[in-house]
């Protein structure tokens, strides 16, 4: 279970949102510059907010006041936009880059389930667009994270890429019982991926719309 | 005409040892001045960068007073561990580490501000401590630019001049670099000398030049191809 209440001065507008989520998919949807990757960022921790808490599963991240939980011992899966592979490292390196030593019994199914395992000795410049994305999203599971967080990690493929990757989304939060938590711009992607979609306009949610959602709520 | 290679020798352990230090520092500088914001950081910078635009007699007066026997340095070296600065090659390696910290320190700004912020906080959402990011991804990345300041040192520590003469001076066989051997070799009149070392500086210099332009190129290129 994942909440979050933040609020953070941004340059233009003020970010505040709260909401909370269970293991599901939520997508944080909004035009660019909504604040949608900052709050992607207070939740890894590499910004922090002003004001507020974010929780996950009892264990505090932020809460104002106190000394905010250090990315690194955070466990939170990160796929960045245009996925921020290392360039010097192969396919191989990237994904056990985050590995805890002795422990990668979980990387066989995952790397075959994806469909990569042949990609294995590549850089990353010899990768297609949908490579990439698929080596990222196992580079990020490959921590065994709590929480996924992606931002826009499909907005660089093509429209039929984009729907085989959409589909391998789904299933891997099947098999992985995490919440996700996906930015994007599109609203398409939105609906098709989303269990619940939480809409953000110049730093607040508008609306939470798709009957599934049981857990999420919004505020102004 | 009988010329001791002694000038070339000096010269080379001057520069090397110099690089050595100049590397270590200019790179673990740049690399906090990168990602820290604090009050004053301009100054600071300016201040590291002063030894480019000062005339080296303003350095290695400075480097007199610091380091001279009443100079704060100059008393500390000499009681706790017994070294002397002045007419000493530490001396030359101190002028010459000064002088050349600003080239390193500049290349390795330029190196680390070229490494995508997002491929470092990539490494921490995965666990790596801040060491690890450093020596696994910043470093590597930023590695050319880093060799490239390396050896601009190295060549600038090779042909330190005004701050040696007046922290090191000039002894045969002990402090005379090539530099000082030319500038006395003139003096004296012996004019065949003063070309045999100026042949020999422009050479390592412009190998130096035309290393580091290929160097440059070639990584542009292959920045270009990954792309």
């Amino acid at each position: 279970m994942l909440s979050v209440t933040i609020q953070k001065r941004l340059p233009d507008f003020l970010l505040d949102v709260s909401f909370s989520t269970g293991q599901e998919i939520v997508v944080l949807f909004g035009p660019s510059g909504s604040g949608k990757t900052t709050i992607l960022n207070c939740i890894a921790g590499l910004v922090h907010p002003d004001e507020g808490e974010i929780v996950l599963n009892g264990r505090t991240f932020y809460r104002q006041g106190q000394k905010p939980l250090p990315v690194q011992k955070r466990n939170v899966g990160y796929l960045f936009q245009e996925y921020a592979l290392f360039p010097h490292m192969t396919v191989g390196q990237n994904i056990r880059y985050g590995l805890k030593t002795g422990n990668a019994l979980h990387l066989e199914p995952l790397l075959s389930t994806v469909g990569i395992v042949h990609l294995l000795e590549k850089y990353p410049h010899q990768l297609s667009g949908g490579q990439k994305q698929r080596v990222a999203l196992v580079r990020a599971l490959a921590t065994e994270p709590d929480l996924l967080l992606l931002d826009e990690p499909l907005s660089a493929l093509d429209a039929d890429t984009r729907r085989q990757c959409q589909d391998e989304l789904l299933r891997l939060h099947d098999m992985w019982r995490i919440p996700f938590l996906l930015v994007t711009h599109d609203r398409e992607e939105a609906e098709r991926l989303g269990d619940t979609i939480l809409l953000l306009e110049n730093g607040n949610l508008v609306d939470g719309d798709k009957p599934k959602s049981h857990t999420t709520t919004s505020s102004s | 005409m009988e010329t001791s290679l002694t000038p070339l020798m000096l010269s080379l352990k001057v520069a090397a040892l110099s690089t050595s230090f100049v590397f270590v520092l200019g790179m673990l500088g740049a690399r906090w001045m990168t990602q820290k914001e604090f009050w004053g950081k301009n100054v600071l910078e300016s201040f590291f960068l002063l030894p480019l635009v000062l005339p080296p007699t303003v350095v290695g007066f400075g480097l007199l007073l610091l380091f001279g026997k009443n100079g704060f340095l100059g008393q500390l070296l000499a009681q706790w561990f017994d070294i002397q600065v002045i007419f000493t090659l530490t001396g030359a390696v101190i002028a010459s580490i000064v002088v050349s910290f600003p080239l390193m320190y500049q290349s390795a700004v330029a190196a680390f501000s070229g490494v995508d912020r997002r491929l470092e906080n990539a490494a921490r959402t995965m666990g790596a401590s801040e060491w690890r990011v450093f020596w696994t991804v910043a470093f590597p990345l930023a590695w050319p630019g880093l060799l490239a300041g390396l050896v601009l040192s190295f060549a600038r520590g090779l042909g330190e001049f005004g701050a040696t003469l007046m922290l090191a001076g000039y002894i045969p066989g002990k402090t005379d670099t090539i530099p000082v051997a030319i500038y006395f070799a003139v003096e004296a009149g012996q004019m065949e000398k003063a070309l045999f070392w100026v042949v020999i500086i422009v050479s390592l210099g412009m190998g130096t030049t035309l290393w580091l332009n290929w160097w440059t190129r070639r990584n542009v290129r292959s920045y270009a191809n990954q792309k």
